[in-house]
């Protein structure tokens, strides 16, 4: 009884966390340019729409370019300074690893204007490698928690049998802990390239007004003029992030991810 | 250890050094040097030693803000860890399957840009769709209305931004929390609700208390909902850093503040390790 109540409780918070997805996805199915809910004249128009109307397909191509390089970069960060944390620690390292997490941990817009000011100085405002560049280190954390998380899992008599066998340095890191890691590897720039398609004060202050992302764009949208293509937009993000969340979910240990060390064996 | 090789290189921690002194660290640098930088009209600034904005940090204008933000701030915070406690114990005591699927449902919520929760939850407070829509045809309204922008709509969209990271933040030190604790009050004759006030939540006082001020300073963070959902008085720190930057094109204002937000925001997670960490070595 007492568990149903229990269970009742969060499907009932679960239905309100998506109580507003989903009438933006009825408004997205509007066949006029109104945001009606329930919608009039249902039809799939908009959708279509997104990958054609010229204002929006710059902003879509602006936002998938800027996510997949941008968790290359955070990746490309992370994967060095997790493996040297674990396999040498050190108080460096321990400040290099709270640098890595700092950015999530503070209001966005400290970064934010951080970048800004940092692009004026080197003249670069305004330019979408600047915009790359920024997610690619705000971004870090993502990749940097979850390949960490990896490694400790990583059995470390496993490496020392590679040595004594006569395995170089290098081939111990190619051949046992790469592999065994990459899977954290991959859902850190999953991970990351959500939360960079997602992101709008950083691209907002970096490169605003020339280099316009989806989130960017819909905010503009929000003051001159409303269209049910942010509707569209908002329920494919939606999408996006629960295939990534859901595939991880599926193949993964999400509960373990997130901090959870019970979740072992049930 | 010692004796033995690391099974790294030394010079692997170079690159990811010199990405985050050069493009983290630095860019903090600058974002100081420019808090005491001159104003320039029109442009952005010209370099120098000039007190002149944190002067108006320290104004009531400013104060006002933050006063403003704090509550606004606090009033979500709390509101999303009390919905969030009971979520969070439940959804540590089922199958991993479930929790999976929760937990997808979450991060996909947590991971939504402002904006798109801002629209949503404006669309879904406005005239032509939703709450109003559903209360009239209910006859508890006698004609459709909107209820954004407004502080109740504010309050909405931000409890709905923390509360995915609420539970988040809560959720390892719930799944460490020793089942068994619960049930022995359980089968000692205690109603479920009686075991969660009486020996869940004081077992967990420490880390509500780390959750509250980490969800606060995210909510402090939230730089979108406040201009979307709110009325221009309900503007927090974050929007007006935001508005100084770009609107009114004075960077070395927008700096002070930020410096002031930093401040606060560091201050908070300190004091949030602080209290967990006490807990840890008092048990």
């Amino acid at each position: 009884m007492s568990r149903r109540l229990g269970g009742l409780y969060v499907v009932v918070l679960l239905g309100l966390l998506s109580l507003p997805i989903l009438v933006v996805a009825g408004v997205s199915l509007n066949g006029g340019q109104s945001l009606r809910f329930p919608p009039v004249d249902p039809s799939l128009r908009w959708y279509g729409e997104l990958f054609r109307a010229a204002d929006w397909t710059g902003p879509l191509r602006n936002s998938v370019v800027i996510a997949a390089l941008a968790s290359l970069l955070a990746v490309a960060v992370a994967l060095p300074l997790a493996l040297h944390s674990w396999g040498r620690g050190g108080w460096l390292t321990r400040v290099l690893m709270v640098l890595g997490v700092a950015p999530f941990m503070l209001p966005p817009v400290i970064t934010a204007l951080g970048f800004l000011v940092f692009w004026v100085s080197l003249g670069m405002y305004g330019q979408m490698a600047a915009t790359v560049l920024s997610h690619g280190i705000f971004l870090v954390t993502l990749p940097l928690v979850t390949i960490s998380l990896g490694l400790v899992s990583i059995d470390r008599s496993l490496v020392e049998a590679a040595r004594t066998m006569g395995a170089t340095r290098g081939q111990v890191l190619r051949t046992v802990v790469l592999p065994l890691v990459a899977p954290y590897v991959v859902s850190g720039y999953a991970f990351a390239f959500v939360l960079s398609l997602n992101e709008y004060i950083i691209a907002y202050m970096v490169a605003g007004f020339t280099v316009e992302t989806l989130p960017i764009k819909i905010f503009n949208s929000l003051r001159y003029g409303y269209t049910p293509i942010m509707g569209v937009v908002s329920v494919l993000f939606v999408l996006v992030a629960a295939l990534v969340f859901g595939t991880i979910g599926a193949f993964g240990n999400l509960p373990r991810l997130l901090g959870s060390d019970r979740a072992e064996g049930r | 250890m010692s004796a033995r090789e690391a099974p790294t290189p030394y010079w692997l921690g170079l690159l990811p050094a010199l990405a985050l002194l050069v493009l983290f660290l630095v860019p903090f640098g600058i974002m100081l040097a420019v808090s005491v930088a001159g104003r320039e009209a029109g442009g952005f600034f010209t370099w120098g030693f000039d007190l002149a904005s944190y002067a108006r940090v320290f104004s009531p204008f400013v104060g006002r803000i933050l006063v403003t933000s704090v509550a606004i701030a606090l009033g979500a915070a709390i509101l999303a860890v009390a919905l969030a406690l009971p979520f969070t114990v439940i959804l540590g005591g089922m199958s991993r399957r479930a929790q999976t699927v929760v937990l997808v449902v979450l991060l996909s919520a947590l991971s939504l840009s402002e904006v798109i929760i801002g629209f949503s939850v404006n669309t879904l407070l406005s005239q032509t769709a939703g709450v109003g829509n559903l209360l009239a045809w209910l006859g508890l309204l006698e004609a459709p209305r909107a209820f954004t922008p407004g502080l109740f709509a504010l309050m909405t969209g931000l409890v709905y931004l923390s509360f995915p990271y609420a539970v988040l933040v809560l959720y390892p030190p719930v799944a460490r929390l020793d089942p068994e604790l619960a049930q022995a009050a359980r089968t000692m004759g205690a109603s479920p609700l009686r075991t969660f006030a009486t020996v869940t939540v004081p077992l967990l006082r420490a880390p509500i208390l780390g959750a509250t001020i980490l969800v606060f300073v995210f909510v402090l963070g939230s730089y979108l909902l406040p201009q979307v959902l709110g009325r221009p008085q309900h503007w927090t720190l974050s929007v007006h850093i935001t508005d100084q930057a770009i609107y009114q094109s004075n960077l070395p204002f927008a700096a002070a503040m930020a410096v002031l937000l930093l401040a606060v925001a560091l201050a908070l997670v300190g004091l949030s390790l602080l209290v967990t960490r006490e807990r840890r070595t008092g048990t």
